[in-house]
Formats: structure tokens, sequence, C-alpha cells
């Protein structure tokens, strides 16, 4: 389907990924009129390589971006700070799959860990059980293993590493996870063929991404307008402050306008405020939908880190799903621990090419050559947990250095709270423990890689002057303007995002449908 | 004409050179790949010297004992395929290498190799090598048999009959937690 440029009934929606797709697609099936843009091409399940350098090529968002800040990531990948994807499915194509709920005291965060100095914690404006209705669809969406009746995936040999050690600590919740990968054929897609190539789009399309579930049934209605290769650059107002069009240059660098009857911007948590603040205007000068000033603060990205061991006998962790199982103990809020909120530990596995490159970045030498000769007796484990809001850390715009379309590039800049660094540690002191627990030779603790949970910098708000958006992700300046992903989070929780994100923007479709209906939009 | 300069002229003007060897473990992985106990690399940019000091600097940044030489030559391959900015950096980079070593390092005890190697540690010529080799020693398929790891899983229907799960020498998980297949 194709629309006008000047059509001005259209939704015009910046970003595929699991906000962007998800919203299209339940606002096309409501019947009303999408054009998605999508700043990379698109891949399909053949064109996914089993190749961990070669896909990074292919999907990642490689466009420049400059760090500051005293975290690891800053020294150790300067300018790529985050691991997300430029392509149609955005990081839906990348991530692992996890698909967890946020727990009902994660959502008071300030009213449950109180004020934490140097913190920036806020209630989130909706409670568990207002999202739950949503929660529900989404998982029914994406096919969550362990809902809805279906059956949980196989562990591999690195979650059987992990259940080992987690029987040993005392641990209560170790299993396969709740997962976005059919255990079982299911809504169109395969069951999985235990790849081991997750994160590098999945060849048997068994894990769920927009890029061939939510864009095609949104295609499919007749509704949806899908622009690939097409950057967003800036979004126009008019002399009321309502959003009109979004100027955006396609593949060759041409610019267009596509005017519209709302603009939903699900960028992820770099390139959304990235865009509001180069639409800075006269009637906007600090950036459109910021008179809170928070547009690019509160920049979160959970407190991570991985915990990798080798053993007597082989692991080969890389066979089978990337996250095979979960131990869900920790990621209560218990401050005897030394610090507020909890964390997730998930299995993980990189190839061979990728733990050269992320084991110890920058390192050489005889001790990382004996840890790479352990490779195939190697199992690992990730670590997600809720990191603290900080007003100064934040995505703001470069102050010289543009894009290839003449856009200021972004700079990401964030200091660990030291309720992240007490959590960390907490963290690689436990998954050590777990491994020790079932006779590991040597352990290695691994600082991040560079973020795929990228949240925050848009955030919700009941008062304008404390945040950009509503519950429904509208702003609270620009009416016809809504934040369609992570940007949203007032807090990061210890969950993986994507199902938070997905069922926040079947909520915000519905939302966006009655407000059409009320001639409100 | 300035040092640079003459740098570029004194490599573009010397012929290519070759480097190569015996496998050293004709019983180990990789020679189940390789229809020939020997390998070489013909040099398109480098002479033989430059080739063969780039591979030991290789094989002292990431040391694996039982790696064939033929791994450690793909990280010189890809450097002689340089742009004439890096090579000029490496050509460079040997020079000094040489220099610091009163000679050719080459010629140096491994002790003393190692001292003067270090030493350059920071530098862009050391780093160029070593953010080099980190990808293209551990991305290749005779880096994959050496160090176990599979690589490419799709056309052969993934691990799901293929080992997965075929740990045995820790405790199987409850069918709870971990379902049969």
């Amino acid at each position: 389907m194709q629309f006008a440029k000047n059509d001005k009934s259209v939704v015009v929606i910046v970003g595929s990924g699991a906000g962007g797709g998800t919203l299209a697609n339940e606002l096309c099936q409501k019947g009303v009129a999408v054009v998605l843009l999508e700043a990379g091409d698109e891949q399909t399940t053949s064109s996914f390589l089993n190749d961990e350098w070669a896909s990074f090529s292919q999907i990642a968002w490689l466009d420049k971006r400059t760090t500051s800040g005293s975290w690891q990531i800053a020294k150790d990948f300067p300018n790529l700070p985050a691991w997300i994807c430029k392509t149609v499915g955005g990081t839906t194509t990348h991530w692992a799959g996890a698909s967890l709920r946020i727990q009902e005291h994660e959502f008071r965060a300030r009213s449950v860990y109180g004020g934490i100095e140097g913190a920036n914690l806020a209630d989130w404006p909706l409670t568990l059980s207002e999202l739950a209705p949503y929660y529900s669809k989404a998982e029914f969406k994406l096919g969550v293993t362990r809902t809805h009746g279906i059956e949980g995936l196989p562990g591999n040999n690195n979650f059987k590493v992990m259940y080992a050690g987690a029987q040993k600590l005392g641990y209560k919740n170790c299993h396969t996870g709740r997962m976005a990968i059919n255990s079982k054929p299911r809504a169109g897609r395969a069951s999985c063929m235990q790849l081991g190539f997750c994160f590098q789009g999945c060849k048997s399309g068994a894990k769920w991404s927009t890029l061939y579930t939510e864009i095609p049934e949104a295609q499919s209605t007749g509704k949806l307008d899908l622009r690939t290769g097409c950057h967003a650059l800036r979004i126009e107002h008019d002399k009321n402050g309502k959003a009109t069009s979004v100027i955006y240059a396609d593949s060759n660098g041409t610019v267009h306008e596509q005017k519209g009857r709302a603009v939903c911007v699900a960028g992820n948590s770099i390139e959304t405020p990235r865009l509001l603040l180069n639409s800075s205007s006269q009637m906007f000068p600090d950036g459109l939908a910021n008179s809170s000033d928070q547009v690019g603060r509160n920049y979160m990205r959970h407190t991570t880190g991985s915990v990798y061991a080798t053993f007597e006998k082989p692991v080969h962790m890389y066979r089978g799903t990337t996250m095979a199982g979960i131990i869900t103990d920790e990621s209560i809020h218990n401050t005897k621990r030394g610090f507020a909120g909890g964390y997730e530990m998930e299995t993980i596995a990189i190839g061979l090419p990728f733990m050269a490159a992320f084991l110890k970045p920058g390192a050489w030498g005889a001790d990382f050559s004996r840890a790479m000769d352990q490779y195939s007796h190697m199992a690992g484990m990730w670590i997600v947990g809720e990191d603290m809001p900080r007003e100064t850390n934040r995505v703001t715009l470069h102050n010289s250095e543009k894009d290839s379309n003449g856009m200021p590039i972004p700079n990401v800049h964030f200091d660990d709270h030291k309720n992240d660094t007490a959590m960390r540690n907490h963290a690689y002191k436990q998954g050590s423990a777990l491994y020790d627990s079932v006779g590991a030779k040597d352990t290695y603790l691994v600082p991040p890689y560079p973020s795929t949970h990228n949240l925050g910098t848009c955030r919700m708000s009941v008062l304008p002057d404390e945040g950009v958006c509503n519950s429904f992700g509208r702003s609270h300046d620009v009416k016809n303007l809504f934040i369609s992903d992570g940007s949203q989070f007032p807090t990061g929780a210890a969950e993986n995002p994507t199902l938070t994100i997905v069922a926040l923007a079947i909520r915000q479709a519905e939302y966006i449908r009655e407000e059409i209906s009320q001639l409100s939009l | 004409m300035n040092a640079r300069k003459l740098t570029r002229r004194k490599f573009i003007n010397r012929t290519a050179g070759v480097i190569g060897g015996a496998l050293l473990f004709p019983g180990g992985p990789i020679a189940t790949l390789a229809p020939q106990g020997a390998w070489a690399l013909k040099l398109s940019k480098m002479d033989s010297h430059q080739g063969e000091t780039l591979l030991q600097m290789t094989r002292l940044i990431f040391p694996h004992e039982k790696l064939e030489d033929a791994v450690y030559a793909l990280v010189v391959k890809r450097l002689d395929s340089s742009n004439i900015q890096n090579l000029e950096l490496l050509i460079e980079g040997i020079v000094e290498l040489d220099t610091a070593s009163g000679g050719r390092w080459l010629d140096l005890l491994p002790s003393e190799r190692s001292k003067v190697l270090s030493s350059l540690e920071g530098t862009p010529f050391f780093e160029k090598l070593r953010s080099t080799a980190v990808v293209d020693l551990y991305n290749n398929d005779m880096a994959f048999a050496h160090f176990g790891y599979e690589g490419e899983a799709f056309s052969k229907g993934g691990y799901l009959t293929r080992g997965f799960n075929d740990l045995e020498w820790l405790p199987a998980p409850s069918a709870n937690a971990s379902p049969h297949p």
C-alpha cells in the first residue's frame, strides 16, 4: 500500500521494532492507515546469517555515536554504546526472546525503594493490574512459553550447567524461561531448531520478530505503507504546537516529508530522544516535547555483566538457544544484599568470534589465550538487573559531529550509580559461586556488552513537568505525538524489556484508535 | 620528499613475498581440513620478512601453542590487504621493532622477543595488529575446528538432533524445569 505524502489521515510511525512494528499492526487491524518509516533495509529468514561478524554488519545499527562518562563501555566501545539493529523488525531480529513481566513492586520503585541519593526514581503512572490484560495479549501474540498453555523449551547443555549449580546453591526458581520462541509450531511460525544464532536473526523463524509477524499481518490489511531505508530527521509542527509531518531521508539521501494526523516515535532510546532534540524550533527551543527538560535524561541500560566458567568436561554452550534458562531468585527487592532492586540470571552463549571480542576487550597474552583454549568447555550466564535512573545519564546531541544527512549525532553519557555497582558485584559473586559449586576451573567476570536494553529517555509521568509523556505514551506538550518504545519506561525493572514494550504498544494502539473515534486526533 | 613518502615508495617498489611452512600437528583438527601437509601464503604488498614478523608477533599476542601457523597467517593475509595508510603504519612499525631489537626482531631469543613486543603495547602499530588479530584469528573454519566451535548450523538442521543437550556429566534437570524435546 502507498499513501500520499500529503495524506493527513495517516499515522506516521518511526521505527519497526517491538514498539513501532507492533503498534503499526495493531492500528492497521483497527482500520487506521499507517506509514511506517524504517531506517534500515529488509532481510528475510533466508538472508539472515549464521555468522556473527557478517550478521553484525548486516543488521546492527552501526551509525557513529559517541560516549562519555565513567562506564566501561566508553572505554571498550567508545563509538558503539548500543548493540541494537537498523533493519526491518528493529532489535526484534536480534533479541534472545526472554519475555518477562515487570513485577508489581517494580512499578512502584520510588515508593518501595525510597529516595536513593543520586537516583531519579519514579513510580510508573501505571500498575501491574492495569497492564496485566495487555501483558496477556502480548504473551499470546508472541507465543511466550509457559504462558497460555504453551510448553517450555527443552534446556541445552548451557542450561544443564546453570540448573545443576542452581540446585547446589539452593535457588528455587530455575527453568528454561518464558521465551518468545516456539517449542511447537504455532501461529505460522516453525518450532525451534536449536540453532544457537538467536542474536543473528532466527533463520527458522521460531523466535518472534515483527519482521515476519506483525509487519506482514499489517500489510495484509492494506493499511500499511512500509518505507525501508528511510531515516527520520525531524518532526515538524504547526503554530498551535501540533505535529504535522515527519521529514526523512531515503537511502539515496533524498529528503521527503510525510504528513500525518499523529506521529509515533519508536526508534529505541537513543534515536527517539535524538529525533525530538533534532526537532527543536522557535516554539520548542530545547527540542520537541521537552518542556520538562527530561528528553534524553534518565538513560538506563540495565545493570549487566556476564560470568563464564570453564570445566573439565565439554559443554558446547553455543549449541541451542542463546538464552536457554533463567534463575529468578535474585530478582527480588531485599536491601540486606546491599542494594535496591534485583537481577535475573539468564544463560548466554556467544560464538568463538564474539567470545574473542567480548571476553576482555583490549586484552592479549597468555591469560586471554588460556580462556579461548577452553571455549568448548565453557558455560555462561548474563546478569540483567535494575539500574538507577539518573538525570545526568543522558542522550544529547553532539556539538560538532554530524551524520551523512547533516544531523547531529547522539552522545550517550553514563555513570554507574553505586547501587548498580553493588548489584553487579553481588551478581558476579553469585554467578561465580554457582559455577564453582559444579566444579568450575576458571571463572571469567566479563564486563557489559554494548547495551541491548536501552530505556528511559522519554519517561512517562503523571505531571507534565516530571516527564515527557503520559501513561499512554502521549506527549504532555504535543498532543498528537506519541512515544512508542522503551524510552517511555520511568524505571527499568529487572526484566528484559521487550514484552513490556509490546504490551504498551497494544495498549497505546487502543488508545489512539479511541482518540481518533472521539475526533481528538 | 618526506619520510612517509619515502616509506611508501620503498614498499611499493619491493617484490611481494611468500610465507609458509609445514603443518605442525598432522593429527590435529586442522590437518583434517587441509589436503596437504603444508601451507603457503603469497603476499601482495609486503615482503617475506614483514609477513613473517607479523605472524610471529601475532603468535605472541595470542599464544595458542598448538594452533597452526596457517591460522595465524590469516591475520597476516588481512593485514597485507590493508589500505595504504595502514600498510605504512605496519611497515614503519616493523622497522621500529627491528631497530628496538638492534637488528632483526625475529633473530632474538623468545624471551627477548616478548620484552620488545611488550614495550610496544598501546602504540597504534601494536593496536592495529591486536585488533585485527582478535577478529581474524578466531573467525575462520580452521580456528573453529581447533577451538571446538561448530559455526554455521542452519544447513545442518541446527543442534536439535546434534547434541544441544548431550551433556551427561551433571544430573539432568527435572522435566518441569526442562521439558523433553
